[in-house]
C-alpha cells in the first residue's frame, strides 16, 4: 500500500530541498536583498521580488501553530495510519510549514507546543521532514 | 470608498437549478444544459439573446465548450476559476462586460456529477503534481480540502474558545431550514449532539460538520435593468460586490482565524451603502460549520471571536433574526463541489418571494458570499428586491 502514498516529486524549485532531505537536514531559502526566510521554495522572493537566495540549514525547532487529527484516511495508503496528526508548524525562522507531528500520542497534541524536526524515509529517494515532540 | 460602479443597472434576470441529488445520472454537461434551458425560460429569454458566457471546472476550455454545447456563438466570455466563489465573481463580470456595452445577456452555468465520479476524484487527491501543494502538503495525509479549514477552525478555538457544540448549531439551524425546502437531499432534524455523535473526520468536524457531496448544476441569467424591463420574472439588483484571495494553501493564509471576507464584505458593503443590519437574507458557502462562522464575523455581522455564540439559540434558523442559508445550503441541501451558483438562485429567489414555506417575510435585501480553495478566495454579493 505504501506505494500509493503521495510523494513529492521534485522541480526546479525543490529538488535542493528534497536532496537535503534525503541528507537530513532541513533547508530553507533566504532572500538575498531583504533577508525574508520563505516556504515552499520559488525562485522569486514573495516580499521584494529578488531573485538572489541562499539556502540555509533550518534551527529545525518550532511551534505548533495549529493542528488537526486526521480519522480518514484521504489515500488507501493511510488506512493503516488514521488517526494522525496534520499540522502547521511555525519555525523559528518564521516560516509556516506543513508536516505530521510524530513520535507522540495524537492527543497529547496542543497548539503552541515545541516541535523539532526529524526525518522518515518514506523510499529509498523520498524522505520527508517530520516534526515531534521537542526534548525538554 | 465609492457606491456601487455599476448603480442599480443590472440585475438577475434568471435562476434555475438542473436535477440535485446522489446519482442523477446525468453527465456534468448535462447537467449545465438542463439549468442552463430552464434559467433562460425563467428569465423570459431565448438562447438567441445570449451573447455571453460564463463557467468553470469543466475539463478543457469551459466557457468555449458549454457554449458550443448549447449552440451559442459568444462576444464575451469568462472561465475564472476561484473554487466554488467563481459564481459570484461571475454576476460581478458580468455586470462589468454588460455595464461596459461588450455583452447584454450573460450566461452562468455550472455543473458536475461529484456524487458518481466521487471515487475517482478521491483517488487523484485533486491536486496536479506540478502544484506545490503536491509536494509539500499532500505527502503528509492532507484530507483536502476538508482539513484545511479543520486547521483553521481548530485555531479559532483556541483562540475564542469556540466550540464544538457552537459549529453544531450550524448544522441545526440548517436541517430546520431544510426541512421547509422540498428539493433539499436531507430535511431530518438533527440535534447538537447528533452532530457531535456523528464519526470524527478530522478534528473538530464530525461527518455532519462537513457539506454533502452531489450530483447537481445551475444557472444565472445576467442582463441590464433595461434589457429587464420587458421581462417575465421580477428582476434581483446588483448593488454591491467585492472580492479579496489572500492565499491559496492553508499553509500561506496569515492568520487562520481571519479570512479575505473582512475585505470583500467591507467593499460590498461600501458599495451597496449599507450595513449588516440591512441585510434580511444571508447565504454564506457552508463547506464546512466553521466556515459560516468565521464569515460571520469577518463580513461584520458579529464581533471577530464572537461568532461561536453569534450561531447560538436559532439566530440563524426559520424565525431567527438572521436568517442564514435559507435552502438548507452545502450542510442539508445540495453540494455538486461548488455551491456558489446555489447561493445566489435561492437569494434570488428569497428577494422574489418564491420561496413558499421558507420565505423570509419581506425580504428585500440579500447578501451572497463565495468562499472558494482553502478559505483562500472570497466573492461578496448585496442584492436587493
Amino acid at each position: 500500500m505504501e506505494t500509493q502514498r503521495p510523494l513529492p516529486k521534485p522541480d526546479q524549485d525543490s529538488v535542493v530541498y528534497w536532496e537535503a532531505a534525503r541528507r537530513h537536514e532541513l533547508l530553507l531559502q533566504q532572500c538575498g536583498a531583504c533577508n525574508q526566510f520563505r516556504f515552499y521554495p520559488r525562485s522569486i522572493c514573495p516580499n521584494c521580488l529578488s531573485d538572489e537566495f541562499e539556502w540555509r540549514r533550518a534551527a529545525g525547532r518550532g511551534i505548533v501553530y495549529s493542528f488537526t487529527i486526521i480519522h480518514r484516511p484521504p489515500f488507501p495508503a493511510f488506512r493503516d495510519k488514521v488517526p494522525y496528526v496534520l499540522a502547521l508548524v511555525e519555525l523559528s525562522e518564521g516560516v509556516r510549514m506543513m508536516t505530521n507531528i510524530v513520535d507522540c500520542n495524537p492527543n497529547t497534541v496542543e497548539i503552541g507546543m515545541a516541535v523539532e524536526v526529524t526525518f522518515e524515509d518514506v523510499t529509498e529517494e523520498v524522505t520527508l521532514p517530520q516534526f515531534k515532540p521537542a526534548k525538554a | 470608498m465609492a457606491r456601487d460602479p455599476f448603480s442599480r443597472s443590472v440585475v438577475i434576470a434568471g435562476v434555475a437549478e438542473s436535477e440535485c441529488g446522489k446519482g442523477v445520472g446525468l453527465s456534468m454537461l448535462q447537467h449545465q444544459a438542463l439549468a442552463a434551458k430552464r434559467a433562460l425560460a425563467d428569465a423570459g429569454l431565448s438562447k438567441g439573446d445570449v451573447d455571453a458566457v460564463m463557467t468553470t471546472d469543466v475539463v478543457g476550455l469551459p466557457s468555449l465548450q458549454i457554449a458550443e454545447y448549447l449552440g451559442i456563438k459568444p462576444r464575451f466570455t469568462d472561465t475564472t476559476i476561484t473554487g466554488g466563489s467563481a459564481f459570484e465573481v461571475f454576476v460581478e463580470h458580468a455586470a462589468l462586460a454588460i455595464t461596459a456595452g461588450l455583452a447584454e445577456v450573460v450566461l452562468i452555468t455550472y455543473g458536475s456529477s461529484l456524487w458518481t465520479d466521487h471515487r475517482r476524484l478521491v483517488e487523484q487527491g485533486g491536486v496536479d503534481p506540478r502544484m506545490p501543494a503536491a509536494q509539500f502538503e499532500m505527502p503528509y495525509g492532507d484530507l483536502s480540502p476538508i482539513a484545511g479549514y479543520a486547521l483553521a477552525a481548530m485555531r479559532h478555538m483556541h483562540a475564542f474558545g469556540t466550540t464544538s457544540e457552537q459549529l453544531a448549531e450550524v448544522v441545526v439551524s440548517s436541517r430546520r431550514w431544510a426541512a421547509l425546502n422540498p428539493k433539499a437531499l436531507l430535511r431530518e432534524p438533527v440535534s447538537i449532539d447528533d452532530v457531535i455523535q456523528s464519526p470524527m473526520v478530522a478534528s473538530p468536524f464530525h461527518k455532519l460538520d462537513c457539506c454533502l457531496m452531489t450530483d447537481g448544476g445551475g444557472a444565472l441569467v445576467i442582463t441590464s435593468t433595461e434589457r429587464a424591463r420587458d421581462l417575465r420574472a421580477r428582476p434581483v439588483f446588483l448593488i454591491g460586490s467585492g472580492f479579496r484571495s489572500t492565499h491559496l494553501t492553508i499553509t500561506h493564509m496569515d492568520d487562520l482565524t481571519t479570512t479575505g471576507a473582512v475585505s470583500s464584505g467591507r467593499q460590498a458593503f461600501a458599495r451597496a451603502g449599507l450595513k449588516p443590519k440591512d441585510i434580511d437574507v444571508v447565504e454564506i458557502y457552508d463547506s464546512f460549520t466553521f466556515s459560516v462562522v468565521v464569515a460571520l464575523e469577518d463580513l461584520g455581522f458579529c464581533k471577530k471571536g464572537e461568532g461561536g455564540a453569534f450561531v447560538g439559540q436559532g439566530r440563524l434558523a426559520p424565525g431567527g433574526e438572521l436568517p442564514t442559508n435559507t435552502s438548507g445550503g452545502g450542510l442539508s441541501y445540495t453540494h455538486p463541489g461548488a455551491l456558489g451558483i446555489f447561493l445566489v438562485i435561492e437569494a434570488v429567489r428569497q428577494l422574489r418571494g418564491e420561496c413558499g414555506n421558507r420565505q423570509v417575510p419581506n425580504a428585500q435585501v440579500a447578501l451572497v458570499h463565495g468562499i472558494g480553495g482553502w478559505l483562500s478566495a472570497h466573492a461578496t454579493l448585496i442584492l436587493g428586491a
